[in-house]
């Protein structure tokens, strides 16, 4: 009853405090930007802004994934390495013969293979996705090592209408980036509207009562994961169009940037809690950071731990606004 | 006797937000007495214990220890003054031993690095005996709930305090380990320690107590010498009006119709074994019984959330083959859970999304996408007939009070246009407003031809509101009451097992 009445007191409801989050983080990161343009010439032209977006297209696809796994509580240590995985493998199939679309695919198959491991282990096994997914994570790597013997593969060979997904621009944008859109743009909506989606969220706010109301919750989980997988597999297959290389160490704590912005954008690492547009505000924001650090001359060596006192105070924000169930 | 009262209450106030849970009450604990507080759920009691044993504050009034004013701000603080508070409900380490439970406490203030076992063990085992021979050494999860409670009990008893306040102690336990916890509490007496005594039942009221108050709703009624009073003035006084006001009329005798559901033989290989059981068109059956009986396993095994090892289930006549709990809900038989918060609502999502997770498909277009605007008209509809007061059908659910949040969980399995819904304590821990309300609503719709199953432990509750009531006891049906042979008594005994005759011959042993 303590609890309860305590709850009662407080009228600010789900919805609002999303939006209200999201609006936060847009304010926050324009107030950089007009700070920024005053510091330096250089920020406030189409140039940065196309770097910035790139340099978070292909990373955002994997926030997607990663924020509706981190609303039905799970978490993804191994996408990094899983983005490794997938460019390793295609770049392998492709330097063997295949041509650069079915490598690929494979590539994207197999990375879902890895999802549906963990899944497995998750739902079937009954460990937690945050040690299923940390011995994934090593594993994969070391698979990668096993694929490349250790070496970078290069793919300079790929034919230039593959490259162009990476590298090539419709109108002056670039196709990843218009990628990047889409998938956003899909998942947002299916997340928001889509019967099967609005399951994650049953499921991440309380899986007994999801259990109660006859969603088969290991199911639920068991496709987040795999999605999850599936998409960091999509963003390897990129990356290796844009790099036309496959490096065996690629990604090594991209999942920690991925999760830091999917929390920074409202994701609860207790389920339940995130949108698609907050998690992309979270990563455009430490790539604003980023950029501006670098713009301003600040050294890389400091550039980490700025972004580790971002994190830390987004989610001391957010604690204190969401703070419940005490 | 003039005695100094060693705890005592003047004008103590809570409330919590707009909720009034105690205004304006007094109470007095003389040295060596056992004084039973009795009142209804939401009564207030439990947020008294609460504010004694530093849980709580009061927004108002004094809390006097030996005539000396006291303000108690924590747990720690209450201990330190010699209060100790068993709770109704079991808060140990699972995974800790049954010793390193019971010492929880001394350990926690013990300025010593390392700790000695063996010492530990000894002294956990002495005072474990004193209640039952429970090996201290076992893992608390691996302990039945009613070992459990005798757990707690001993972790009390350690603390070598002048007051010891049990809360519902017996909820839990069988007659025997009841009996064996009554001669113990008399034993601290004559130590003593005074000791307040919260329960329902009154013959153990009767037969253990020497005073008795009586709260209701958040007001204090009167005390009185036990020995001065009968059980229906204590009943009278808890209730504030004939109990028949509280509930709604019951079906005539002759009344029931076609047979909704029938479940014959079922067993699920473990906590429960032969359950038969028929439900007409029309009728609230009720189901009985101590906690941990294998109530709630037996409606779940029914509604397919549980697996069952044999037996069948027929609802309307056709036999049912649930392979998971969603086909109970499309063949029209849906399960509330007793577990509000753990498992009945999504506390941080909308009330809306709240209502319809049961059946998303009817609300589901082409393309799997969900139609909101039907969401909404669902959610308005089913909340306005149940009557949930709340900010909007957007609002969380964790915005509501409790018995609101039981109503958006009602209104859950409604939205599927149930043919038989089991309720696992519909009215646990929500005020008595919003239960008579509830009750209303159940009769309404087993007036309406859906078939009502209520399981409680809240023995008014089953009498008051049930048609027919099956008790179960150790997983078997230990029997069936008509509504004429309803009653605290005569359930009592089928859930514990003990005849008339022996329950009075233990009492007059002990007396």
């Amino acid at each position: 009853m303590h609890a309860e009445t305590k709850a009662a007191g407080r009228r600010i409801n789900f919805a609002q405090l999303a939006s209200m989050r999201e609006a936060g983080l847009i304010v926050i990161i324009l107030a950089l930007c007009i700070a920024m343009s005053f510091a330096s010439p250089h920020f406030l032209t189409w140039g940065n802004f196309r770097a910035m977006l790139m340099s978070f297209s292909i990373e955002g696809i994997v926030v997607v994934g990663m924020t509706v796994l981190l609303i039905v509580g799970g978490i993804d240590l191994s996408v990094g390495a899983v983005v490794c995985f997938s460019m390793v493998v295609s770049g392998a199939l492709f330097l063997a013969g295949l041509d650069p679309w079915t490598a690929s695919l494979i590539g994207i198959g197999v990375s879902a293979l890895i999802g549906a491991a963990m899944g497995f282990f998750v739902t079937v096994i009954g460990l937690n996705h945050f040690i299923t997914s940390l011995a994934a994570m090593v594993i994969v790597r070391g698979m990668c090592l096993v694929v490349t013997k250790g070496t970078p593969l290069s793919l300079f060979t790929l034919p230039p209408t593959f490259k162009a997904i990476g590298q090539g621009s419709f109108n002056n944008i670039p196709y990843v980036i218009l990628i990047f859109v889409v998938v956003v743009a899909i998942f947002d909506f299916l997340l928001r509207r889509a019967t099967a989606f609005r399951k994650v969220f049953y499921t991440g706010s309380n899986e007994k009562a999801a259990q109660f109301s006859g969603i088969r919750t290991n199911q639920v989980k068991f496709w987040v994961t795999v999605l999850c997988s599936t998409l960091a597999g999509l963003a390897g297959v990129i990356y290796m169009a844009r790099f036309g290389a496959a490096t065996p160490t690629f990604g090594a704590g991209m999942e920690l940037n991925i999760i830091a912005a999917a929390v920074i954008g409202g994701a609860s690492l207790n389920g339940g809690s995130g949108t698609i547009f907050g998690a992309i505000l979270g990563m455009a924001l430490l790539s604003v950071v980023t950029s501006s650090l670098i713009l301003l001359d600040v050294s890389v060596y400091w550039q980490d731990m700025i972004k580790g006192c971002i994190l830390l105070a987004a989610v001391s924000i957010d604690h204190f606004l969401h703070r419940k169930k005490s | 006797m003039t005695q100094a009262p060693i705890l005592e209450i003047r004008g103590l106030s809570k409330a919590f937000g707009p909720v009034k849970a105690l205004s304006d009450v007094q109470f007095e604990l003389r040295r060596g007495e056992i004084h039973a507080l009795c009142g209804e759920n939401g009564a207030g009691k439990s947020t008294l214990m609460n504010m004694i044993a530093g849980v709580l504050q009061p927004d108002q009034g004094d809390i006097l220890i030996d005539d000396k004013p006291v303000s108690i701000h924590s747990p720690a603080a209450a201990q330190r003054l010699g209060i100790a508070l068993v709770h109704q409900e079991i808060a140990l380490c699972q995974d800790a031993t049954v010793a390193e439970n019971i010492y929880m406490a001394a350990i926690n203030n013990r300025r010593v690095p390392l700790m000695n076992f063996q010492k530990l063990y000894a002294d956990a085992q002495k005072i474990m005996d004193l209640l039952a021979p429970i090996p201290v050494r076992t893992r608390v999860a691996d302990l039945s709930i009613s070992n459990q409670q005798l757990v707690e009990i001993a972790k009390a008893l350690t603390l070598d305090c002048k007051v010891l306040m049990l809360d519902e102690p017996t909820a839990a336990l069988t007659e025997s380990e009841a009996q064996r916890l009554f001669s113990i509490v008399r034993g601290l007496r004559e130590r003593g320690i005074s000791v307040v005594y919260i329960s329902h039942r009154m013959a153990e009221i009767f037969s253990l107590c020497d005073r008795v108050t009586v709260f209701r709703d958040g007001r204090y009624v009167a005390t009185d010498q036990v020995a001065a009073v009968s059980p229906d003035d204590v009943v009278r006084k808890m209730v504030g009006r004939e109990i028949t006001q509280l509930y709604p009329d019951k079906l005539a005798p002759q009344e029931p119709g076609r047979l909704l559901l029938s479940v014959e033989g079922l067993s699920d290989g473990r906590r429960f074994a032969d359950v038969d059981l028929r439900l007409r068109a029309g009728e609230i059956l009720g189901i009985g019984g101590l906690i941990g009986a294998g109530r709630s396993e037996i409606a779940q095994t029914i509604c397919g959330l549980r697996p069952m090892t044999s037996g069948t289930v027929a609802l309307d006549g056709k036999q049912l083959r649930l392979r998971s709990y969603g086909d109970a809900v499309k063949a029209g038989l849906v399960y509330l859970s007793e577990d509000r918060k753990g498992s009945g609502v999504f506390l941080d999502l909308p009330i809306a999304a709240n209502i319809s997770a049961l059946d998303l498909a009817r609300l589901t277009g082409r393309l799997g996408l969900l139609d909101r605007q039907a969401e909404d008209r669902q959610a308005r509809e089913l909340t306005g007939r149940l009557g949930v007061r709340m900010a909007g059908i957007e609002a969380t659910v964790s915005t509501l009070s409790g018995g609101n949040q039981q109503k958006v969980a009602i209104a859950k399995q409604l939205s599927v246009d149930p043919k038989v819904i089991i309720m696992d304590e519909p009215t646990r821990g929500i005020d008595v407003g919003a239960k008579v309300e509830i009750h209303r609503l159940l009769r309404q719709l087993a007036g309406s031809g859906v078939g009502v199953i209520v399981i409680s432990s809240e023995l008014p509750e089953l009498i008051g509101l049930c048609d027919r009531v099956l008790v179960v006891r150790e997983g078997r049906i230990a029997g069936e009451l008509t509504a004429s042979e309803l009653g605290e008594e005569a359930i009592i005994m089928l859930a514990s097992g003990v005849q008339d005759s022996s329950v009075q011959r233990q009492a007059q042993n002990v007396a």
